[in-house]
């Protein structure tokens, strides 16, 4: 597949004995919403996991545009351009949005070792920029993250990804614990990655949220892959079938 | 309620410092105004530095999420190297730099432990309390060594400034504080650490290196322990292996009364310099005011509970805003 953004090829994961992956092979396209659902213990979060940097496969291949890459953690994926956005969200409460917006990557006046002072100015008028983008609408980048309502903060941790520039976004869970009208929120950002020319991953348990937004669904059960499927080609039914 | 919330968030040594100013007053009221006189302020102002450098270190490690109970006996230690080092012919820059050196080892074993392990860094640093204690017993070989006569006091205790108000060690102290205080609030090491201890998994997720954020905060904490006490036995002019006893609790105290968090994410270093300052001025001013010197340990307790009190009930409010979204 040469449009492939990122290319999983026989990747296997076993926890403590548990076969976790059993060689799941995967294309995820430029520009293309994937919906992954499945059970607890499907996989899907492995293998999540393992995109971003969090644990790393015991055999098989990850290739990013093309390229064979080795992710070790999750900074080598955000350099990749790989973003995930997860459940009980990357925001630290106690700080305010400019803060967090880059947290880990603060643009800084120099640096010494990798240490430096903060850009304060850049970092303030980029998040009221980043944030604008998204269509959040927010009083000031200095409000804390921890005033924020559910869906603002997912908001913020995609404002964060945009702004980035991520190829690929996952978003792990994004709507658990929102209301309807945040979770309405949540999806129009997702549709709205196509646009921006951005791969997105949706993980959900809610089928309906997933037919919603996503071009493709990726259904798995038991460490592997039981459904690769257009939206148009699938029905909510037919997926809930094989899992 | 969302107001009071941010204030506390923003300057969460807010508190202690409304506090510390309505003490100053009652004890200069009940002191007949010897409590501010120029004598009196020496004095605390004395010995402010040693008890304010190690609370900067436990502050900032606390905001990054753990704890130091050790820092007293490393208050100890540090000098008693020195101190044997120089009896055996070290030159003082030497004596000082080892001294560094074994508070950076202690604190990276109480951080490098605390994290490959996964235990609480409360249970590391009480182990480590104990056997920095007994090391500095040790070295000393159990009597405190003669300092040579030619220290370098000028630089580190000798009385200085309009009215000789301040010694050395307040402006190491003031140094200490001001770079630290940049640090944390203005650079990205220092948004680490606040991310750190707000919510690792979020720093972890966003590839911040905690381990080592961590570990540098341990051995910040060490040095600057260990340095007080090469202040306080400059001044003493003797190096006793008892010194710092209960100054780890102290730290604490000063640290939680000026507002830091006990979960971490949540502090300043003005406020673990408040917290100082609030308890030299409980012990000062109780004596002045002819009240019975053993109230001090009831107050500094009393304190400490109605700080982590108000500590827990905000953290509550900070939940309860939170569940709205």
């Amino acid at each position: 597949m040469d449009d492939a953004i990122i290319s999983v090829r026989n990747l296997h994961k076993w926890y403590s004995g548990v076969h976790a992956l059993k060689g799941v092979s995967l294309d995820f396209r430029r520009g293309e919403a994937v919906g992954l659902v499945g059970d607890n213990g499907a996989g899907k979060s492995t293998l999540i996991n393992i995109l971003s940097g969090v644990h790393r496969a015991d055999q098989g291949e990850i290739q990013v545009e093309g390229r064979s890459v080795s992710i070790a953690n999750p900074r080598d994926a955000m350099d990749l351009g790989i973003e995930t956005i997860y459940q009980y969200n990357s925001m630290v409460p106690t700080m305010s949005i400019a803060r967090n917006l880059f947290i880990g990557r603060e643009p800084v006046r120099f640096s010494v070792f990798g240490i430096g002072v903060l850009d304060q100015k850049k970092m303030a008028s980029e998040s009221v920029r980043a944030i604008a983008n998204v269509d959040l609408h927010l009083r000031s980048p200095d409000a804390l993250v921890g005033e924020l309502s559910g869906g603002q903060r997912q908001g913020v941790a995609i404002a964060r990804a945009m702004h980035f520039k991520s190829k690929v976004m996952i978003l792990d869970e994004p709507t658990n614990h929102l209301s309807v009208k945040e979770t309405r929120k949540v999806i129009g950002f997702v549709r709205g990655l196509k646009e921006q020319n951005v791969t997105g991953v949706f993980i959900s348990h809610n089928m309906h949220h997933v037919f919603e937004c996503c071009d493709r669904i990726v259904a798995m059960a038991r460490g592997e892959v039981v459904l690769d499927k257009r939206i148009e080609e699938t029905s909510i039914d037919e997926v809930h079938g094989v899992l | 309620m969302k107001r009071l919330f941010k204030t506390y968030l923003e300057k969460p040594e807010l508190a202690g410092l409304i506090l510390l100013v309505l003490l100053v007053i009652v004890f200069q009221v009940r002191s007949h105004g010897v409590f501010l006189n120029a004598d009196n302020l020496r004095g605390i102002l004395g010995i402010l530095p040693e008890a304010g450098l190690v609370a900067i270190g436990v502050t900032i490690l606390m905001i990054s999420g753990e704890f130091d109970l050790s820092v007293g006996s490393v208050f100890a230690l540090m000098p008693m190297t020195m101190a044997v080092l120089m009896v055996h012919g070290a030159p003082f820059p030497l004596a000082l730099l080892a001294g560094l050196l074994v508070c950076a080892a202690v604190g990276f074993i109480n951080g490098y432990i605390t994290i490959r392990f996964a235990i609480p860094s409360f249970i590391t640093t009480l182990g480590m309390l104990f056997m920095a204690r007994s090391l500095t017993v040790v070295v000393s070989g159990g009597f405190p060594p003669l300092l040579p006569a030619d220290l370098p006091t000028w630089l580190f205790t000798s009385f200085v400034g309009p009215g000789n108000m301040f010694r050395m060690s307040f402006l190491w102290f003031a140094g200490a504080a001001l770079l630290t205080s940049l640090m944390l609030s203005r650079t990205n090491f220092g948004n680490w650490i606040k991310a750190t201890g707000g919510f690792l998994p979020a720093a972890a997720a966003m590839g911040i290196p905690t381990a080592r954020v961590k570990i540098g905060c341990f051995m910040l904490c060490s040095m600057l322990s260990g340095f007080a006490g090469m202040l306080q036995v400059l001044r003493l002019g003797s190096p006793l292996p008892s010194i710092g006893e209960g100054l780890e609790l102290q730290a604490v105290a000063a640290a939680v009364i000026g507002g830091a968090s006990l979960a971490g994410g949540i502090g300043t270093v003005m406020g673990g310099i408040i917290g100082t300052t609030l308890i030299r001025v409980i012990d000062n001013g109780l004596v002045l005011s002819h009240v019975d010197a053993n109230w001090f340990k009831f107050a500094i307790g009393f304190l400490t509970i109605l700080a982590v009190v108000a500590n827990a009930w905000m953290r509550k409010r900070a939940k309860a805003i939170k569940m709205e979204g």
